[in-house]
Parts: C-alpha cells; sequence; structure tokens
C-alpha cells in the first residue's frame, strides 16, 4: 500500500470520526462569514473609489507640484482596475495589514485600538440606561394601556424618536453643563489633568481608571460619560420602551394569561415572570439591533461631545478619503454586527424553550 | 402594582446616584502652570517636518522645531536668525553661509550643528514630500543636494541656489516649516529600509523648540511640554492641552466656563455673543489666507473679458465684512495679502449693478445666464457664495449652488471641470512669490502640463504676465521687485478670472487672564512661547 493511500485513509477515518450533521452547520457558518466580510468590503472598496474625491489629494494636499501628484498616483496603485486594487487590499487583510491610515499616520489597526473602545464603553452605557428604562416604560405602558402613564411613556418616545440628537445634544450641553454644572464639560474622555496622565490599559477610561485605583479620574470620567450616554439612551429607551409595550400587549392578550389570572396567579407574577418573560424573546433581538446601531451610528453625539469614537473616525475618514481607515472600521462594524447576531440567537435558546 | 412603583422608584433612585455622583465633581480652572486650548486640529496628518503642509500642523511645529531664521509677526520685512546666529549672501547672489548659535539642545540632549541643518534640508529635498517644492524651486535635487547644501564645519552651514534670486526669496523660504531642523542622530537611529526615520517621525519628535511634543492623539488632543533647557529661556506654561473640539458653539461654552483658557475656532455668531464678556479677551490677526471667486476661461461665457469684469461688480464687498465676515476678514481685490512685499490695496470693486447689466449686455448676454459655483461646505464659504448668487440674481445671472467636501471640491477644481469656484489660498512663506507663482505665472496650459498652478485650473495663461512673475522673482533690490508685484497685480486685477474678495483675519477668544499669547500672519508663527496666566 503507498504512502498516499494510507494518508488518505487516515483522512476518511477521522471525518467518519466527526459526525457530519455538526460539521455541515459550522462549514456553511463559516463559508457565509467569510463571504459576508468579503461582500462587506468589496461593496464599501467601490463605493469608496466611486466617490468624486480623489484619494491622491488626501495624501498629498491641494498643493504638491504635479510631478509628485504623478508619483503618489502610481505608488498608491490607482492605475490599475478596481477589482485588482481590491485584491490586493484583500491579500493584505488576510495577513493581517489593514493599511495606515492617511489622517492619523498610524496603522488604522492601532487606531481601531484605540477609537473602539470609546465608542463601546458609551454605547454600552447607553444601551444599559436603555435596557434598565426602557424595558419598565413599556411594561408600564402596557399595563397601563391608554391611561396617562402609556400616553407619558409613547409621549416621550414620539420625542425620542423626532428630536435630532445634534439638538438634543446641545439642549442637554446648555441644561446640564453651562447652568446646573451637574457633569463635566463636552471636551471628551476625561479632564486635561487625567488625560495625559492615566495608564491606559484597555482604552475604556471608565475601567481603567478603576483599574488604576484613581477614584477622582473615575469620577472625573463618570462626570464626562454621563451626559453623552444618557442622550444616547433616550433613543434606546424611546425605542425599546415602545417595542416592549407592543410585545407585551401581544402577550397580555394571550389565553395563558387569562387563564394564570383564573387560577389567581399574582399579578406581579403574571405581568413580570410570564408576560414579559415571553416578551424578553424578541425584545433580545431588538436590544441587540439597537445596541449595534449605537456601536456604529453615535456620530454626532461624538462630534458634540468630542467624544473620540469610531463612528467619528469612519466618518471622517471618508470625507477625507482614507480608505483603509473607512475599510478597517468596515470590518469593525460587520464583526460587531455578526457577534451580536450570534449572541441573540444564543440567548435565543436560553430564553425559548421551544428552541432548545 | 405597588411592587412595580416600587421598582421603578428604585431605578429612579440608582440615576439619582449617579446623578449626584457626578454632580459632587469640583470643577475648577484650567491649572495655573498650563494652558488649555479648544481648536479644530483635525487636519494634522503628520509632524515629521519634511511632510507638514497644514495649518495645524505648521502651528504644532513652528512652536516646537527651530528654523535657520525667523520674522516678526508684526513685520514680516524684519528677519532675524533663529538656530542661525549670522548670514552672509556671496557677491554671486548664489551662496548664503550661515553662522550657527552656540548652545542650542534638542529635546534629547543632542547639541545642534550645521550637520543637523544641512541634514533636515537634504532630507526634505531627498523624502519630496508635499511642501518640498519651495526648497526645490531653487535648483535642488536628490542627487545634487548634498553638494548644494552642506555643512562646512559645526557652525558653518552654506546653501548654493541654481541663480541669484532675490535674497529675501530665499530666506523666507527657509523659515518655512519644510525648513525646521531635525535632530539628525535622533532621526537616523530610527531609519528603517533607507526612510531617513520617516515613518518614525510622522509621529514622534526630534526638535529643539521652546516647547516639545509629548502626546499627538489625532482629532483629539496634542499635549506640548516645555523644553526647561530651551536656549531662548524656558517658557511660564509647563503644559499646552491642546483639545480637539469640532463645534465652534461648544468652544464658546468651555471659554465662557473657564474649562479652556483658549478658543480658536469661535464663528460670527459665537464672537457677537461673547463680545461683551469681561472675563473674555479678543486676539484678532490679519492671516494671510485669501478668499477668491475664479472663474474657468474653459467656460465660453466666462471668457469673455465684459463677463468676468461684470462678476466683479457684482459681489457686494463691504457687506460681506460687515455681515458674513464681520470681524474675521477685510477686503482684498488682489493676489497677494496686505502685509505682504509688494502688496496692492486698491479697491476698484463694488457692488455695482448697473455697471455690470450694461457689461453682460456689451457680451451678450442682456437677459443674465445660468451657472455652478462649486465650493466647501464650511459655513462661512458657504454664506460668501449665497451672497454672491443673491447679488447675481440682480443681473440675471442664476448661480446653482454645489457645496462639496472640501477635498471634492478639490478634485473638481484641479481636474478644471467647474464654472466658477469659490474657495481660499493660503501664501506658504512670507515672500511675494508664494502667490504670484500660482495666480499670474503659467507656463503651459494644456491638459497635459507638469505644472498646474491655480492659473492653469481656470485656464489662465498670460504669456507677458508669466515672464514679469519670473522676473521678479530673481531681482535684488527691493523696492524695485515691491513696483514689480504691484505692476502685475494691478494687470492682474483687472484682467485675470479671479476676483479676490476677502483677507481673513483669525480671532481667538482668550480668558482675560492669559497674556502673551501671538497669533501670526501665518499659522507656524502662532506662538504660545510668551504665555502667561495673571
Amino acid at each position: 500500500m503507498s504512502q498516499h493511500s494510507v494518508k488518505g485513509g487516515v483522512i476518511a477515518v477521522f471525518f467518519s470520526a466527526i459526525k457530519l450533521h455538526k460539521v455541515k452547520p459550522m462549514l456553511h457558518f463559516f463559508s457565509m462569514l467569510a463571504m459576508t466580510f468579503i461582500g462587506l468590503l468589496l461593496l464599501t472598496f467601490v463605493i469608496g473609489r466611486l466617490m468624486p474625491t480623489d484619494p491622491v489629494i488626501a495624501v498629498i494636499g491641494d498643493k504638491a507640484p504635479e510631478a509628485l501628484y504623478q508619483k503618489t498616483y502610481l505608488a498608491m496603485g490607482l492605475d490599475k482596475p478596481i477589482i485588482t486594487q481590491f485584491f490586493y487590499y484583500l491579500a493584505g487583510v488576510l495577513q493581517g495589514d489593514l493599511g495606515t491610515s492617511v489622517r492619523t499616520a498610524n496603522l488604522v489597526s492601532d487606531d481601531i485600538l484605540n477609537y473602539f473602545p470609546a465608542t463601546l464603553e458609551l454605547a454600552t452605557l447607553a444601551t444599559i440606561f436603555g435596557v434598565l428604562l426602557g424595558v419598565p416604560f413599556g411594561v408600564l405602558a402596557a399595563v397601563r394601556q391608554n391611561q396617562w402613564p402609556d400616553y407619558c411613556v409613547r409621549f416621550l418616545g414620539l420625542i425620542g424618536h423626532s428630536a435630532p440628537i445634534f439638538w438634543l445634544a446641545m439642549m442637554g450641553i446648555v441644561v446640564f453643563y453651562q447652568h446646573l454644572d451637574w457633569v463635566a464639560a463636552p471636551e471628551g474622555r476625561l479632564s486635561v489633568t487625567y488625560e495625559y496622565t492615566l495608564q491606559k490599559v484597555t482604552n475604556m477610561v471608565l475601567i481603567d481608571t478603576l483599574l488604576a485605583g484613581d477614584w477622582g479620574a473615575f469620577k472625573d470620567a463618570f462626570a464626562h460619560i454621563i451626559l453623552p450616554a444618557s442622550l444616547l439612551s433616550y433613543y434606546s429607551i424611546a425605542y425599546l420602551s415602545r417595542m416592549t409595550r407592543s410585545f407585551m400587549l401581544d402577550q397580555l392578550q394571550q389565553e395563558y394569561i387569562t387563564t394564570a389570572r383564573v387560577k389567581g396567579v399574582s399579578e406581579f407574577a403574571i405581568i413580570w415572570r410570564h408576560a414579559l418573560g415571553n416578551a424578553w424573546v424578541p425584545l433580545i433581538t431588538v436590544i441587540a439591533l439597537t445596541y449595534a446601531t449605537l456601536l456604529e451610528g453615535s456620530v454626532l453625539t461624538e462630534i458634540v461631545f468630542s467624544w473620540p469614537g469610531l463612528g467619528r473616525y469612519i466618518t471622517d475618514g471618508l470625507l477625507a478619503a482614507d480608505m483603509n481607515a473607512v475599510l478597517g472600521g468596515t470590518i469593525v462594524v460587520g464583526t460587531v454586527f455578526i457577534l451580536l447576531n450570534l449572541t441573540s440567537d444564543l440567548l435565543y435558546k436560553v430564553l425559548d424553550p421551544r428552541s432548545r | 402594582m405597588k411592587l412595580l412603583f416600587n421598582r421603578a422608584r428604585r431605578i429612579v433612585g440608582i440615576a439619582g446616584l449617579a446623578l449626584s455622583l457626578s454632580t459632587s465633581m469640583v470643577y475648577a480652572d484650567t491649572p495655573a502652570d498650563s494652558l488649555v486650548v479648544g481648536w479644530q486640529f483635525d487636519d494634522i496628518i503628520t509632524l515629521d517636518t519634511a511632510e507638514v503642509f497644514e495649518f495645524s500642523g505648521a502651528e504644532i511645529t513652528g512652536n516646537t522645531y527651530d528654523r535657520l531664521i525667523g520674522y516678526d509677526p508684526d513685520d514680516v520685512s524684519k528677519i532675524f536668525g533663529v538656530a542661525a546666529q549670522s548670514w552672509t549672501v556671496s557677491d554671486d547672489g548664489k551662496t548664503f553661509t550661515f553662522k550657527m548659535r552656540p548652545g542650542i539642545k534638542f529635546s534629547s540632549g543632542n547639541e545642534m550643528t550645521a550637520e543637523d541643518a544641512a541634514f533636515s534640508l537634504q532630507r526634505a529635498i531627498i523624502l519630496d514630500k508635499s511642501p518640498a517644492f519651495i526648497l526645490t524651486q531653487f535648483g535642488f535635487n536628490a542627487d545634487n543636494v548634498k553638494d548644494k547644501i552642506k555643512a562646512v564645519d559645526a557652525s558653518t552651514l552654506t546653501i548654493t541656489t541654481d541663480k541669484a534670486y532675490a535674497p529675501t526669496f530665499v530666506l523666507y523660504c527657509l523659515t518655512a516649516t519644510i525648513a525646521s531642523i531635525v535632530d539628525k542622530t535622533e532621526v537616523m537611529k530610527h531609519a528603517v529600509d533607507g526612510d531617513m526615520g520617516f515613518a518614525w517621525l510622522r509621529t514622534h519628535y526630534a526638535g529643539s523648540g521652546p516647547y516639545k511634543i509629548s502626546q499627538w492623539k489625532p482629532s483629539e488632543i496634542v499635549v506640548l511640554s516645555a523644553n526647561a533647557d530651551y536656549w531662548g529661556g524656558a517658557p511660564a506654561m509647563k503644559n499646552i492641552f491642546i483639545r480637539h473640539i469640532g463645534e465652534s458653539s461648544v468652544q464658546q461654552l468651555l471659554l465662557e466656563k473657564g474649562d479652556i483658557d483658549i478658543a480658536r475656532n469661535l464663528e460670527t455668531e459665537q464672537l457677537k455673543a461673547v463680545a461683551g464678556n469681561e472675563n473674555i479677551n479678543l486676539l484678532k490677526k490679519g492671516k494671510g489666507t485669501l478668499y477668491y471667486l475664479s472663474m474657468n476661461l474653459k467656460d465660453p461665457i466666462l471668457a469673455k473679458p465684459k463677463v468676468q469684469q461684470a462678476l466683479k461688480y457684482l459681489i457686494d464687498y463691504k457687506g460681506l465684512e460687515q455681515t458674513v465676515w464681520a470681524g474675521r476678514g477685510q477686503v482684498q481685490q488682489a493676489f497677494l495679502p496686505k502685509g505682504f512685499l509688494g502688496a496692492l490695496e486698491e479697491q476698484p470693486f463694488s457692488l455695482n449693478v448697473e455697471k455690470a447689466k450694461d457689461l453682460l449686455a456689451q457680451a451678450g448676454f442682456p437677459d443674465g445666464f445660468e451657472m455652478e459655483l462649486i465650493v466647501r461646505n464650511a459655513p462661512i464659504r458657504i454664506d460668501t457664495s449665497k451672497s454672491i448668487q443673491t447679488t447675481f440674481a440682480k443681473a440675471g445671472i442664476k448661480i446653482k449652488l454645489i457645496p462639496m467636501d472640501g477635498k471634492q471640491v478639490l478634485t473638481v477644481y484641479r481636474a478644471r471641470k467647474h464654472q466658477l469656484f469659490f474657495g481660499g489660498w493660503g501664501p506658504d512663506y512670507q515672500d511675494p512669490h508664494t502667490n504670484a507663482d500660482t495666480f499670474s505665472k503659467n507656463l503651459d496650459n494644456s491638459d497635459t502640463a507638469k505644472s498646474k498652478p491655480v492659473a492653469w485650473r481656470n485656464a489662465y495663461a498670460p504669456e507677458q504676465m508669466t515672464q514679469d512673475t519670473l522676473a521678479a522673482v530673481l531681482e535684488p533690490d527691493a523696492a524695485k521687485r515691491a513696483e514689480m508685484y504691484l505692476a502685475i497685480q494691478k494687470t492682474h486685477q483687472q484682467d485675470a478670472p479671479f476676483a479676490f474678495i476677502m483677507q481673513e483675519q483669525e480671532v481667538a477668544g482668550l480668558r482675560s487672564n492669559i497674556e502673551g499669547y501671538i497669533l501670526g500672519p501665518s499659522f507656524d508663527s502662532n506662538s504660545y512661547k510668551h504665555v502667561v496666566k495673571k
């Protein structure tokens, strides 16, 4: 028997040992994942190249001589077809090289490690606030349907959906910073006293200040994040309360609720354990999507509060034709969406006995 | 339901606790030994002086690096030695010999020598980044620069140009950011693959100025720390914290509350709002940046001289100065900014609709025409363009405004695919040639030209003026040279497809206890060196 056939036999035995029905979904998942990323990157790359902005100007500025322009044009590979340029970029990505940002002169991977934690911290806090307040408000509105608590929640939700975040942020600053002096200046994540001295470990300042054991710095970080996080959470609260109300109304009309009441189960248990328990299942997806939106879409809040986050990084990159930065940010946003979808799928299985 | 409300109350309690935690903060004034500045500095893309060409980057390096010579920000004709103690010019006008100032140390502790100065200039030419033309226009290139710019000994540097240029032209170019002196030993320590330390210096520092760059986080913060060993004396402020505050209205709030000491980007509305505040002073300085309307001569309508003249009479110069630009600009109708050698200050144009209509009729357009105007999407530029749109309409010219992102506008402009363009131009150094070179010189108007100055972008190719511009830069006598530029501007003002409208005035809002902050005519001459807090 040849060596080759021995090897083939081992592989065949190996695969037969693995239960094929378990491998197939995984292979399917990873191929879908790869296709999603390649599709996302290709689309972003093509849109970036089709934008009426000359990427050479982003590198050399407006005043550089024509000879330098031509040299840079060739050095950037812009004379090659778009698809060739894309494959060069993709080859780099597969080797872990996201390129260098034109705007910051840093590796895009370093920039992401710097900017993404700022957004993650802000969006996480906003989502926590959103869930803590939005869900109870929604329950309250459903339980007191067409009564004043319901009207209040719906009115607050309406404002949350319709008020421009930029305006709301400025109002928040004027009231809570300028007049009441309750929060720190909208100048970023820390006061200058701590900005320069704090040892950055996770790049999430609330955590880093705690790790450093610096209570003063933690208070300073909290005073900086509380207003932008609250404002962002207002949108989550508005959306989550409406969705919770809707899911709860649906549950409260189910026959099992009537049965429970007939059996004498307490109103508290009916609302919080039975109705909300079932409403959590669709709510998980809503919360995950809200969280994902906050992670990539809080650009205006980041601008107003001088918050060095990923949304601003991508937007500034796009306007400056800094495609490496935009594509790097796109990879992060894509990953976030995929991970949150996976998480919500897993939570589905935990919360919904039917899917186990 | 009682339980429900009890829980809600508990949540409100937690929120209250969180708020009280934030309110328990004590918001003191900025630190007594540090200056906090709010500024939009997201244009900084590099810290390497061989590459820096943006306003903010120039200001940062201007405060942290020494150059051979400098100029008085209040009178740019006064040139003095900085890293160079003295200099002489050879009889043939081509060789400049600089004697280095002794005792200058880089932040690394290395002593500055003529070798550092020669290396810095050679490096800038060999790297050939965007601002390199400021030096290469004297005939230097990667092949000859080591012969043309060299250290004769530790304290003597010689620079030999290809022609006998006006000496002030050469000297002013050596005041530009690209002529900053870097620490050769430190930079070459980080050189990789023959890059002369470029990859490293883009995000690091190797200078000898009054401040050193301690930290740069793009679009977030720049921290400058005082150089205690600075040869001119250590600055009073130990740290300068420059924070990127994108919104000018937020800058206003921070300044009013004392959370920043200086606000750098207050818009017209904010300037009005803080004008009566006794805790805030406004510091103003005329900058070299000019704002202009240009007409692409590739368009058959705009190619008609009478149409160009008519458009120049359809701009409300004074009205713009008093409203849109209130306190932030002064009318200037020539291509050299006030304060430059030979700047023409005559203002022959004012809003005159009747005269414009007459000129349009003579050009064959009694009922006007339709035209597109591209402009960068920035408040003051948009407002100015709207004013132009309104006054043009009085003569029947319908303007379609096309606001774009800055780089999109430049893409269209550089490809000369526009009709009308409104934008700004800032000089690269303090010599008149910087603007003359781009506005009044066009050696080749073909689409494949090797040089594409602003005149080319508008298909403007005046042969005689091009020759006059080339002659002016070689004239050694300053008075004669000034006359030459005045003559060029007078012709340019009437005949060129450019309507110069406004010269920018930079305004900074300062807390009243801040003294010694200097706004210069260019961003690299804005200085924190003498700032003190009272």
